[in-house]
């Protein structure tokens, strides 16, 4: 079975419906792109995956022994504060919460886990540096590397390069396609850079009031010849 | 007689020592809470609360209960579980029904106050100011009311030491705990109970109108002088109590005010972690 199927998702809040019809299926290693205008409902489709919003409609299933706690998250502009005291060590280890079950403290196995993630993402000589002293770019990784410990299957990441430098685009690009080749992480992204989706996806969900489609990467390019809207 | 003859003298007193362990517990728990509660952008929350507290303890003294703590601690807790409850779409309606609440709450209580003085006293003036500012009731304290206090004391000690990684993560970012499991709304609640608790508590030492002092100057200047959660967290408990300590000692040898002693020696802390900071090449 897929890692998640959503079959005939709709999205919305209180009333108002804003995507509907949705159907897509992730399988492990998969690298999915989800493209859409503002407000087409890309981060509120991310969310419901989360469990941090209902879908209106339809229902989204998770298989392969993937549990929704599982799941990595990079939020799109979180309501992280810029001055929050606290060290990179620390925030990223606070990604291992999910292993902890009823431990109040984080043992030996935690702290390696957010020892690799920080080397995975080359940000371990930055782990006793204050997080707002940090530049955008830098600021990101460290949400990555938390994303990636708490999960060891699926990472889902809300417009992740927003925001910054080109340079520091590609090497973020870089990362989190070294990490889904070589550990096999699936990836869901939400994106409005198509050029890196022709360049890494291997799906894309194109979301959009009635027109929702989900293809592979090379169905898509046939038939839009690349070009979204 | 020297300035440390005097001190031993007034120590020899039980009452004396009750009010400083009191005194000591309360700045300890508001410090510790006080984290939480600022890097979360809530410090209005505590703000509005200790006024309808006020409210609630000047409704309680003109029906005068034998124990005001049955109704203003739930009714207390009451309006902490909703201001908390109310999610972040609605922060600004929140905002603006916080002012509402708190000047409300003053509003009434004074109103309540005049209207009914209490039987057992005849001075509604001498009332509002000590509620308002703290009163020296702190140096009457019976042995039950600092039993009382250290049990919820360590209470918030135990639920920041036992929970503290997950106080952290949903501190820093509400969202991401809520995506990998964590009860966020469950924190909230608790957290709203506890800031609840606190409040009543520290209400005795200086007053509804000085307590958001208690919960908001330890960390700033924590916040000033280290970098990491954890040692923010130990800084500000530790300015905290020795705050509050240093407070009472000035206020009994100056006999001043304790509540507004113990908040200017906050004051003074706070500008001299300032300047700490600042030497020291931080923001
Ligand atoms: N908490 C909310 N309550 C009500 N409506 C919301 C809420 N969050 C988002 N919306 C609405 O839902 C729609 C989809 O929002 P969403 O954030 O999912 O868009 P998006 O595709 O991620 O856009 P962007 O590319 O700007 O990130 C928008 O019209 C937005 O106004
Ligand atoms: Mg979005």
């Amino acid at each position: 079975m897929a890692q998640i199927q959503g079959i005939d998702v709709s999205l919305g809040y209180e009333k108002r419906i804003v995507a509907n019809n949705i159907n897509f299926e992730i399988n492990q290693g998969d690298y999915l792109y989800i493209v859409g205008e503002n407000g087409s409902g890309k981060s509120t489709l991310m969310k419901c995956i989360l469990g941090l919003e209902k879908a209106v409609g339809g229902s989204i299933k998770y298989g392969d022994g993937l549990r929704q706690k599982e799941i990595g998250y990079l939020p799109q502009q979180s309501n992280i504060q810029r001055d929050f005291p606290a060290t990179v060590q620390e925030i990223v280890l606070s990604g291992c919460l999910n292993r902890l079950g009823w431990k109040p403290f984080f043992g030996k196995k935690e702290k390696e886990i957010a020892k690799e993630a920080m080397r995975k993402l080359e940000i371990s000589d930055l782990a006793m540096r204050s997080y707002p002293e940090l530049s955008g770019g830098q600021q990101q990784r460290v949400l990555l590397a938390r994303a990636l410990c708490a999960t060891s299957k699926m990472l889902i990441l809300d417009e992740p390069v927003t925001g910054l430098d080109p340079y520091a685009q590609e090497q973020l690009y870089a990362m989190i396609y070294k990490i889904n080749k070589e550990e096999k992480i699936t990836i869901i992204m939400v994106s409005h850079d198509m050029e890196a989706a022709k360049m890494y996806a291997s799906h894309i969900l194109h979301i959009g009031g009635e027109k929702c489609v989900f293809c592979t990467k090379q169905e898509f390019i046939k038939e839009n010849g690349g070009c979204l809207f | 007689m020297s300035v440390l003859e005097m001190y031993v003298n007034y120590l020899s007193h039980s009452l004396v020592r009750n009010a400083i362990i009191v005194g000591v517990l309360i700045a300890l728990c508001s410090s510790l809470l006080g984290t939480t509660i600022v890097l979360k952008r809530l410090s209005f929350i505590g703000d509005g609360l200790s006024h309808v507290a006020f409210g609630a303890l000047a409704v309680a003294m003109c029906f005068s209960f034998t124990n005001n703590m049955l109704i203003v601690l739930p009714v207390t807790i009451l309006v902490a579980i909703i201001l908390m409850g109310s999610n972040d779409k609605s922060k600004v309606k929140g905002d603006a029904a916080i002012a509402v609440l708190s000047v409300g709450a003053l509003a009434v209580g004074y109103l309540v106050l005049n209207l009914f003085p209490g039987k057992n006293s005849g001075n509604v003036a001498g009332d509002v100011c000590s509620s308002l500012f703290g009163s020296t009731s702190i140096l009457t304290l019976g042995g039950e009311d600092v039993w009382i206090c250290i049990v919820l004391s360590l209470v918030v000690i135990m639920f920041f030491v036992v929970l503290y990684h997950r106080i952290f993560a949903v501190t820093f970012d509400e969202n991401f705990a809520a995506a990998t499991g964590i009860k966020s709304k469950l924190y909230r609640y608790l957290l709203a109970i506890i800031i609840a608790v606190v409040i009543v508590l520290s209400m005795q030492l200086v007053g509804s109108l000085l307590i958001s002092a208690l919960i908001v100057f330890p960390v700033l200047s924590a916040e000033r002088i280290v970098r990491s959660f954890f040692s923010v967290v130990i800084a500000s408990a530790i300015i905290g109590s020795l705050c509050a300590f240093a407070g009472i000692m000035l206020s009994i040898l100056w006999s001043t005010p304790i509540g507004a002693t113990v908040v200017c020696v906050n004051i003074i802390v706070f500008i001299l972690c300032i300047l700490l900071g600042k030497i020291f090449g931080r923001k």
